[in-house]
């Protein structure tokens, strides 16, 4: 317990690092993704294309991948100076734009759960593309897809710690801050763990709350 | 027309991948020395025979094993620096632990490296992954608390490494609104954060992660130990330099398992008395880049 009452400094700002990470990661990735999955059924040939290609390149991408050509590569094509800010902010793009592709694709596949039918019925009563989507089919998808969606999400969050190597303090780096203070890392490792299985338990409950609440009445 | 949309995909992904690599892999190009420490021309060492430790267990487990496995740093030109291509390892710190290696009477090829990254040297040593550790590893009281140290075999200050063509940095104090960048949760960072004031800090897994960044001109300063900063000097010459003078002083040890004084003797026996050998390393690896130095008597 030492380890963390005598660093609670450490904890709590690594803490809050991972919170941001997730929550503006995850915010980026929701739009982004429902954009793209809209984009993927869309009649529209290039939006299509474009989908396909943004979803098939950034998904078969290792995230570390992602990662580097954020921190690296940009910086210098847009003569970008690496404050804290500007890493903070190269990390929840990185994210964001990996996690949307899943996100894409899994309300793709909610998408493809509400039945042809309502969405010709709705073009027929004269709805554009946009209404059918954000009136009758989006609505049902989502509430669908909740399960694969949160498991989306909680990937997202031990996603985080990946932005430790790239100047984001998380979760994920506060080892190396620990040893650097004597503390024993593997003590360190397990509560890293500990705190990660009650985020993620705290997640899991809040799909149960959401799918419990937007049952769709059978 | 969806496998062309894939293999399109495909290509872009490796375009990405390609960027990615060379921003991670563009700071290292041939070492400078090339590990001519060793056995090459006249030997500085020899091999002991019938070496004999009396109640050091981590002696007891080489000897069983019938190899020494040594923690080392892969990523520090002049100190321990691995060619990625040839896979050859070169530098002060690895020649250090080749001629630990040899009091203890294991030749070149019963030796085993493995790169251990600054914040698993105490676990590694701790589990007994490996039977030392020889890798800019200062000695201070807090890692004495799990390990122990046998040295110092060699004594710098943290310094500042910026951009040849940099006039405006000379020292920790000009740092006001630049931005420094060091490895996670490094000492020296920690301290500039703490004793100056930076414009901001960054930081990366490893050095060369930070020099790229610097070369780039995405960050001013990197900070750590003049050694290692030395070693990159000597690396770019052209686009890097040391500025002013050390603010700090670390001395490096070699760690080793704690309670093992048997070793821990036998290795500062080792380093007191071969004065010559440990000039005549400093003189291949450290002198050549600019740094200043004598052998500093071990504890």
């Amino acid at each position: 317990m030492g380890i963390i009452t005598d660093n609670l400094d450490l904890w709590s700002s690594t803490l809050l690092g991972t919170l941001v990470l997730f929550v503006a990661g995850g915010l980026l990735a929701l739009v982004l993704g429902t954009l793209v999955g809209a984009m993927r059924v869309s009649p529209i040939p290039v939006a299509r294309a474009v989908g396909t290609f943004y979803v098939n390149t950034i998904r078969n991408t290792p995230l570390t991948l992602v990662f580097f050509a954020f921190a690296f590569a940009l910086p210098p094509l847009l003569g970008l100076r690496l404050t804290g800010d500007v890493s903070l902010t190269l990390a929840i793009c990185a994210l964001g734009i990996y996690t949307a592709t899943y996100v894409a694709e899994t309300i793709r596949s909610g998408i493809n759960t509400v039945p042809v039918g309502q969405a010709e019925a709705a073009r027929a009563l004269g709805l554009t593309f946009g209404q059918v989507m954000t009136l009758v089919v989006l609505p049902q998808a989502f509430r669908s897809v909740i399960p694969p969606m949160m498991s989306v999400f909680i990937a997202l969050l031990k996603n985080t710690t990946v932005a430790a190597g790239f100047s984001v303090v998380n979760l994920g780096s506060i080892r190396s801050y620990l040893s650097e203070r004597g503390e024993n890392q593997f003590v360190a490792i397990l509560w890293v763990m500990v705190v990660f299985v009650v985020l993620v338990l705290l997640l899991s409950w809040a799909q149960r709350a959401l799918e419990n609440r937007w049952k769709v009445a059978r | 027309m969806r496998s062309r949309t894939r293999l399109a995909g495909a290509i872009a992904g490796l375009a990405v991948a390609a960027l990615a690599l060379t921003g991670c892999n563009s700071g290292s190009p041939g070492d400078p020395s090339d590990g001519a420490g060793d056995a090459s021309d006249a030997p500085l060492w020899e091999v002991a025979s019938d070496v004999q430790l009396e109640g050091s267990p981590t002696f007891d487990a080489m000897t069983k094993r019938g190899k020494v496995v040594i923690g080392v740093k892969n990523d520090q030109p002049g100190l321990g620096y691995e060619d990625a291509a040839s896979g050859e390892r070169s530098g002060f710190d690895i020649d250090i632990a080749r001629w630990i290696a040899a009091s203890l009477g294991f030749d070149e090829d019963q030796i085993e490296y493995q790169t251990i990254p600054s914040a698993n040297r105490e676990q590694a040593i701790v589990n007994g992954d490996i039977d030392y550790y020889v890798g800019t590893y200062s000695i201070t009281d807090k890692r004495k608390e799990q390990i122990d140290f046998a040295g110092p075999y060699l004594i710098t200050g943290q310094g500042l490494l910026v951009a040849a063509d940099n006039k405006d940095i000379n020292g920790p104090d000009d740092l006001a609104g630049k931005i420094v960048c060091s490895v996670t949760g490094s000492t020296p960072l920690q301290r500039i954060r703490d004793e100056y004031n930076p414009g901001d800090t960054v930081e990366y897994d490893t050095y060369s992660q930070c020099v790229d960044q610097l070369v780039q001109g995405s960050v001013d300063a990197i900070t750590t130990d003049e050694a290692i900063l030395a070693g990159y000097v000597a690396q770019q010459p052209d686009e890097l330099k040391i500025a002013g003078e050390p603010f700090s002083e670390e001395r490096y040890g070699v760690g080793i398992a704690k309670g093992d004084s048997e070793l821990q003797a036998h290795i500062n026996e080792l380093f007191t008395d071969g004065g010559d050998v440990w000039q005549a390393l400093f003189d291949e690896h450290l002198a050549p880049a600019g740094i200043k130095g004598e052998q500093p008597a071990v504890d």
